[in-house]
């Protein structure tokens, strides 16, 4: 790869490139993540790849970057057939990734990251030419529009601009096929649509655009064409005409989707009786993520609040104060009337508190663990004798709690990091259902998972607020808080800036309260 | 037992039985009760080592540790003729004070442990030098601490009691690591700090008792090591042990990044390193090569056991393909 400066020249040359992948399977220990899938996209078409988490498109994305060779099946690029294909013959293919987690480094700046590993040398001893670099990243970043300038450390910037500095790698490396995990997963309204316009504008250069999503409505909004995978293979396909909203959810669950997990069970029905009693109450919350702010909330027994707000609003710095992992600057956490003054994550979990954060690859669970020491991790006391672990107490316990969730996994002694993202998101609520807690905090729980599990997360909450349990759920999906939540207790800036009750219930509403 | 395991004990039998072929010294009562005493004091600071190696940390000050807890015991029962018990006690706590310290810098000021334990390393050796104004600290001629020197330089039925104590120390490490709560909290930090933070485990109290429980062993060996030596130059006594702990654990399936690793692991890789050692002398190998000799067969053990876990996982693969394949579609 030279990198000159023409390398931001639009693409012409791609409208040659045409991917077929053939009847693809990969077998793993005890599980068949693809079977017999094909998938075809060619130059400046936009293909959907949707489907429950554990449908294989994960795995499907390995196989065509090269990093994992599938089992049987064919890879066709351009009408040449590849046999094991490497990491390294993917990119020279042109097929470039930008993915849910960004790989950026940021401690360098825009250009440094842009031309990583081909960086620009001048001068006798061959140093980096910094300058050379920024002029060669300009236009590039000009291209899609990007706002900020190469020169920037990727530190100072926000997600979705990281997301489009991926965007504008990829092209700087001449890519023929973008493929795009969950892109839009921690944007906001108005980055989204920038990102949908830029993948117009990719299109029309001839690009090939594969777009990955759970957010269906984005989907139906750029895909020329929709492939739907279930169980590892492949459960249907719909045409530009074709594509709706229903017709997915059909695919990919195999069912028209049950009446929402809401509503019958919602608040309505015990408007008579007197209002339970607080099981969280904060009062006067300062984070030291806003100093400046007061945060002010109760959730009762057996109600669900949900908590929105836009992403930066203090939502995960609330959660993470009231659960004692960050000290908080001021204020008063009190769970069932017992003031949490320690600060400590024991502590909440000794009240009744427990929280289920937002990253479970990170915080919620130990990949590398088995699912039992995962599931008992929490309270090994519980299954210990003077203590001493008892492996049968433990693998009961976690067998419990698999068959009451639900977890797809045959022996509770597997890995965790085996399981798929939505058998994982079970896992790490296991670890707390068998404490039996008074008030759980869910911090995004349905983010990056299928419609089937949220489906059966959204029951399960219900159940446990039938049972006295409150909740609160922070959430980005809009959808999702109005849907599921009895209450709305919507954040900006460090502060609660209102509450709404079901009547006042609406994006409008909640959207007005923070933006504040 | 592990797999893992396996292999090395494995290779101990072969590497003793080929020695011994050579030279049948090898197998002698007095090479043997020679041998076993080494494996039994360096063993004692290698599990030390592997207690912090599991929580993703380092322990880089144990030799300098062990000069300074050397001095200052030897100097208190011949000098100041301290009881030996009371002597002894108070260089445990000496250890755990270090420990401490390392723990609370760890874990509390967030520093990094290779750089509080390098720290440690010439900080303690400088005032192991300054103690003794750089002299040799030892027992004088004909001195005699009969108790002492049958508790930790003597033999009950021809067995040396620093391997006793060894393998006393090994079982309740053992059980310690693998069996109780605290030690799957140390996995778990080890592996993971933010999730077992997130599950409510005391990390900073795991950590900082990882670091207690390493130099309060290390206190323990350099108490060994001073009868052994009997006379300790503070300039180079426990050079480079930390190395050999660290090394021990490594060929014993720890990894540096954590959470990972078992205790008889790391006692087989002891006594392999000290067999080898052995196996040079014997050999007639120059012992000029020594640390060549341990360093390669180190890097071949982690490389041989690295290819081997990779071709286990690929025969699983295929296993796998072939019980699917079986089953056909369900």
């Amino acid at each position: 790869m030279n990198a000159e400066p023409s390398l931001a020249e639009p693409v012409t040359a791609a409208t040659g490139f045409d991917l077929q992948l053939r009847h693809i399977t990969k077998v793993y220990p005890g599980v068949v993540a693809l079977d017999d899938v094909s998938l075809g996209i060619g130059a400046g078409e936009v293909v959907g790849l949707i489907g429950e988490n554990g449908a294989g498109k994960s795995t499907l994305m390995k196989v065509l970057g090269g990093v994992i060779a599938p089992t049987s099946g064919t890879i066709e690029i351009s009408g040449e057939t590849v046999d094991g294909l490497t990491v390294q013959q993917s990119f020279r293919h042109g097929i470039a990734f930008v993915h849910q987690e960004l790989n950026l480094f940021d401690n360098l700046s825009v250009a440094a990251n842009m031309l990583l590993g081909r960086e620009i040398r001048s001068g006798w001893l061959g140093l980096v030419d910094e300058a050379a670099m920024a002029r060669a990243a300009q236009p590039i970043l000009a291209r899609i529009g990007a706002r900020f300038r190469p020169s920037d450390r990727v530190a100072d910037l926000s997600i979705a601009e990281q997301q489009m500095l991926e965007i504008a790698k990829a092209l700087s490396m001449k890519a023929r096929l973008v493929i795009m995990d969950e892109p839009t997963s921690s944007l906001t309204l108005s980055e989204t649509n920038r990102l949908l316009k830029i993948i117009a504008d990719l299109k029309a250069q001839g690009v090939a655009v594969l777009f990955i999503s759970h957010r269906l409505s984005e989907v139906q909004r750029c895909a020329d064409r929709v492939v739907v995978l279930r169980d590892g293979r492949n459960a249907g396909r719909l045409d530009r005409s074709a594509i709706s909203h229903d017709a997915m959810i059909r695919l990919m669950i195999g069912r028209n989707l049950q009446a929402r997990a809401t509503g019958e069970a919602g608040s309505g029905d015990d408007s008579g009786a007197a209002d339970p009693p607080a099981a969280l109450e904060v009062a006067n919350l300062r984070t030291h993520a806003y100093p400046g702010s007061n945060a002010c909330l109760t959730v009762r027994a057996g109600e669900i609040v949900g908590l929105a707000g836009l992403v930066g609003a203090g939502r995960s710095e609330l959660a993470r104060a009231v659960f004692g992992i960050d000290t908080a600057a001021a204020g008063d956490i009190r769970v069932g009337g017992r003031t949490l003054a320690g600060h400590t994550p024991r502590e909440a979990i000794a009240a009744g508190l427990c929280l289920i954060p937002e990253d479970r690859k990170l915080q919620g669970l130990i990949l590398d663990f088995p699912v039992s020491a995962n599931i008992c991790l929490a309270d090994l006391g519980a299954v210990s004798r003077n203590g001493f672990v008892d492996r049968r107490r433990e693998a009961r316990r976690a067998g419990e709690q698999r068959d009451r969730l639900n977890i797809k996994v045959a022996d509770v002694a597997r890995a965790t990091a085996e399981l798929s993202g939505g058998n994982q998101q079970k896992v790490a609520l296991g670890k707390w259902l068998a404490l039996e807690p008074r008030v759980m905090i869910f911090d995004e729980p349905t983010r990056g998972i299928d419609v089937g599990s949220k489906a059966e997360i959204y029951a399960l909450m219900r159940r446990l607020t039938e049972r006295g349990v409150a909740i609160l759920m922070i959430s980005s999906d809009m959808e999702e808080v109005i849907s599921v939540s009895d209450r709305i207790a919507v954040m900006c800036r460090g502060r609660i800036a209102g509450v709404l009750e079901p009547p006042e219930f609406s994006e409008h509403n909640v959207l007005t309260l923070a933006i504040g | 037992m592990q797999k893992k395991d396996l292999g090395l004990l494995v290779l101990i039998l072969v590497g003793g039985a080929v020695g011994a072929a050579i030279n049948p010294r090898f197998l002698s009562p007095i090479n043997i009760a020679n041998t076993a005493n080494l494996i039994g004091l360096f063993g004692l600071f290698s599990i030390a080592e592997a207690f912090v190696i599991v929580t993703a940390g380092i322990e880089l000050s144990v030799g300098s540790v062990i000069a300074l807890l050397g001095v200052i015991f030897v100097d208190m029962v011949v000098n100041l003729g301290v009881p030996w018990p009371a002597a002894l006690a108070i260089t445990l706590l000496l250890g755990a004070a270090i420990g401490t310290l390392h723990g609370f810098l760890v874990t509390r000021m967030r520093m990094q442990p290779f750089v509080v334990t390098l720290c440690g390393l010439l900080v303690y050796r400088g005032i192991a030098r300054f103690y003794t104004s750089d002299a040799t600290a030892g027992f004088t001629f004909g001195a005699s601490f009969p108790s002492l020197e049958w508790v930790f330089s003597g033999r009950s039925a021809g067995v040396p009691h620093s391997i006793i104590a060894f393998a006393v120390v090994a079982v309740i490490a053992w059980v310690v690591l693998h069996r109780s709560v605290f030690g799957r909290h140390l996995f778990a930090v080890g592996k993971n700090e933010e999730a077992a933070r997130f599950s409510g485990i005391r990390t900073a109290r795991v950590i900082t008792l990882a670091y207690v429980i390493c130099a309060v062993l290390t206190a323990l060996s350099a108490v060994f090591f001073a009868m052994y030596t009997r006379s300790i130059s503070p300039a180079s006594h426990g050079n480079f042990y930390e190395l050999y702990g660290i090394a021990a654990a490594v060929l014993g399936g720890f990894s540096l990044r954590g959470g990972e690793g078992s205790v008889v692991g790391v006692v087989l890789g002891v006594v392999l390193l000290q067999m080898l050692q052995n196996l040079v002398n014997l050999l007639g190998i120059p012992s000029s090569l020594n640390f060549a000799v341990t360093g390669a067969v180190i890097l071949i053990g982690v490389l041989a056991d690295q290819q081997f876990t990779r071709y286990r996982e690929r025969q699983r693969q295929l296993h796998a393909l072939k019980h699917a394949t079986a089953e056909g579609e369900d």
